[in-house]
């Protein structure tokens, strides 16, 4: 499935300064995968060493939370659109 | 803490507008989805604003112009030139200024008609509740994930709403957390990110436009609260893509197992929130990397020498034609794929804007074998501060 990942603002400095990717993949955790694969500095900010999501990463497929899903391995379909939703604390 | 105010809460409702009022607030009055109702509750609600900075500015002034009755203002914090560029409140003539003060007194001249009330000092789990009692509506504008945590909780805790917005660089957030059916903020973000992870505006720099537009979102969702009009975002995440103008929605649920609001809360009491993100505060630094030294006074003395020292400067090319002392010009992040390009053998002082950046230079290159290599100790900015002024600080 053809699905389209959108990298947030903090986020484009590790990924070429791309705001989002197509990545071929049949759940939300083969994208964020294909994702990484093509960012390989993605990697070490969304997952820990043993390959998990890190818990201060929010991911979004469509405007769905994953958490409330089946998590990483939420099914996609083609043209959907995964999200990542970073922390971000800035108002000054 | 220090508090300029004339009279504490809002004791007796309002039940009438002078002519006065009636003339300022024509334009609400006319609408029916304001009237004298609405512009009543307007007058009637107490907003306490946490921080007065970018998101704070537009919030203060639309809110002191709407007629929101009580306004509170905390903010430990002093006007610099750097924050003139979005902080719309200040003017000029107040650099050097208290924050809540100078804002006071321009809404105060905005309008007259409000009581406002300024608090000079730093949100902590020691004021927080006592702050918050006062008031029916909390707005976060702070800058740090800390107190964004310590308002969240205080706002679970009282029950009180908490309208939410954050900025980073081109990308805005926004929502309202704690209604009573909704999410917290613990319900999206348990955990705060590690320290250092993401830059604040001082490192990551912010388009001075951008908190003026999540600002007055959050203006408006404060106003909409009050008038208990139209559909809130509790319960939507507000995403706005400044560079590609565009909004995006997504859905916030409430965590049936948050610590804070779910059914089985275990968190009673407001926390060191200094812990629970892993820093001692905003500006605290990655941990300290020891690396060898060397002062602005120090370079100075060696250069006018004549001694051989080769200057690396490990800032970004935009950065460089903000202003330079004659380096040479290697980014921090293209340091690993072109370290072939210095020469181990010559003795090297690298420098960034603060001293940050480029430890990590020196650290990565003593890793990499350099030995004649140190570290400009607070970077240009000292420089403009220790050797020649005529280099300007950003």
């Amino acid at each position: 499935m053809a699905v389209k990942v959108i990298i947030p603002t903090p986020l484009r400095v590790y990924a070429a300064k791309k705001d989002s990717a197509e990545v071929s993949a049949e759940t939300v955790g083969e994208a964020l995968g294909g994702l990484t694969a093509q960012f390989s500095e993605l990697r070490k900010h969304l997952f820990t060493d043993d390959g998990k999501l890190r818990s201060f990463v929010n991911v979004y497929l469509n405007d769905e939370d994953i958490r409330y899903m089946a998590k990483e391995a939420t099914p996609v379909k083609d043209g959907d659109v995964v999200s990542i939703v970073p922390s971000i604390a800035g108002g000054c | 803490m220090a508090t300029k105010t004339q009279t504490l809460g809002v004791n007796t409702p309002a039940t009438g507008l002078s002519n006065e009022e009636i003339l300022r607030y024509s334009r609400h009055l006319i609408m029916p989805e304001v009237g004298m109702d609405g512009q009543l509750k307007l007058k009637n609600a107490r907003v306490l604003l946490i921080g007065t900075g970018g998101l704070g500015a537009p919030l203060g002034l639309y809110l002191a112009a709407a007629g929101v009755g009580k306004l509170g203002l905390v903010d430990f914090d002093v006007v610099d030139f750097t924050n003139l560029q979005r902080q719309v409140t200040f003017g000029t003539t107040d650099v050097g200024k208290h924050k809540s003060e100078a804002a006071r007194a321009r809404l105060s001249n905005l309008n007259p008609d409000i009581e406002i009330q300024s608090f000079e000092t730093q949100l902590t789990s020691a004021n927080a509740l006592e702050l918050f009692k006062d008031f029916d509506i909390i707005v976060d504008g702070t800058d740090n994930f800390p107190t964004r945590y310590l308002v969240n909780d205080a706002c679970i805790l009282l029950g009180k709403p908490n309208v939410y917005g954050s900025i980073f660089r081109f990308e805005g957030q926004a929502t309202v957390f704690g209604m009573p059916d909704g999410p917290c903020y613990r319900c999206l973000y348990p955990e705060p990110p590690p320290p250092g992870l993401v830059p604040s505006c001082a490192e990551g720099g912010v388009l001075g436009v951008l908190p003026g537009i999540v600002g007055s979102i959050q203006a408006m969702e404060t106003i909409k609260l009050i008038l208990g009009a139209g559909d809130s975002l509790v319960g939507r995440l507000l995403l706005f893509d400044a560079l590609g103008m565009k909004f995006r929605e997504l859905k916030l649920r409430k965590n049936p197992d948050c610590p804070m609001c779910g059914k089985n809360r275990t968190i009673h009491q407001l926390i060191d929130y200094f812990e629970f993100c892993g820093v001692r505060g905003e500006e605290a630094p990655a941990p300290d990397l020891q690396v060898p030294e060397m002062t602005p006074r120090e370079l100075k003395a060696r250069l006018d020498r004549g001694d051989d020292l080769y200057i690396l400067d490990v800032r970004e090319p935009h950065e460089y034609q903000i202003c330079n002392i004659k380096g040479h010009l290697l980014p921090l992040g293209e340091l690993p794929r072109r370290v072939h390009e210095l020469d181990s053998s010559r003795e090297i002082v690298a420098h960034c804007r603060s001293g940050k950046r480029s430890a990590e230079a020196v650290d990565f290159l003593r890793k990499a074998g350099f030995r004649k290599i140190h570290n400009l100790k607070g970077g240009i900015l000292a420089w403009s501060d220790e050797v020649d002024p005529s280099v300007p600080k950003y």
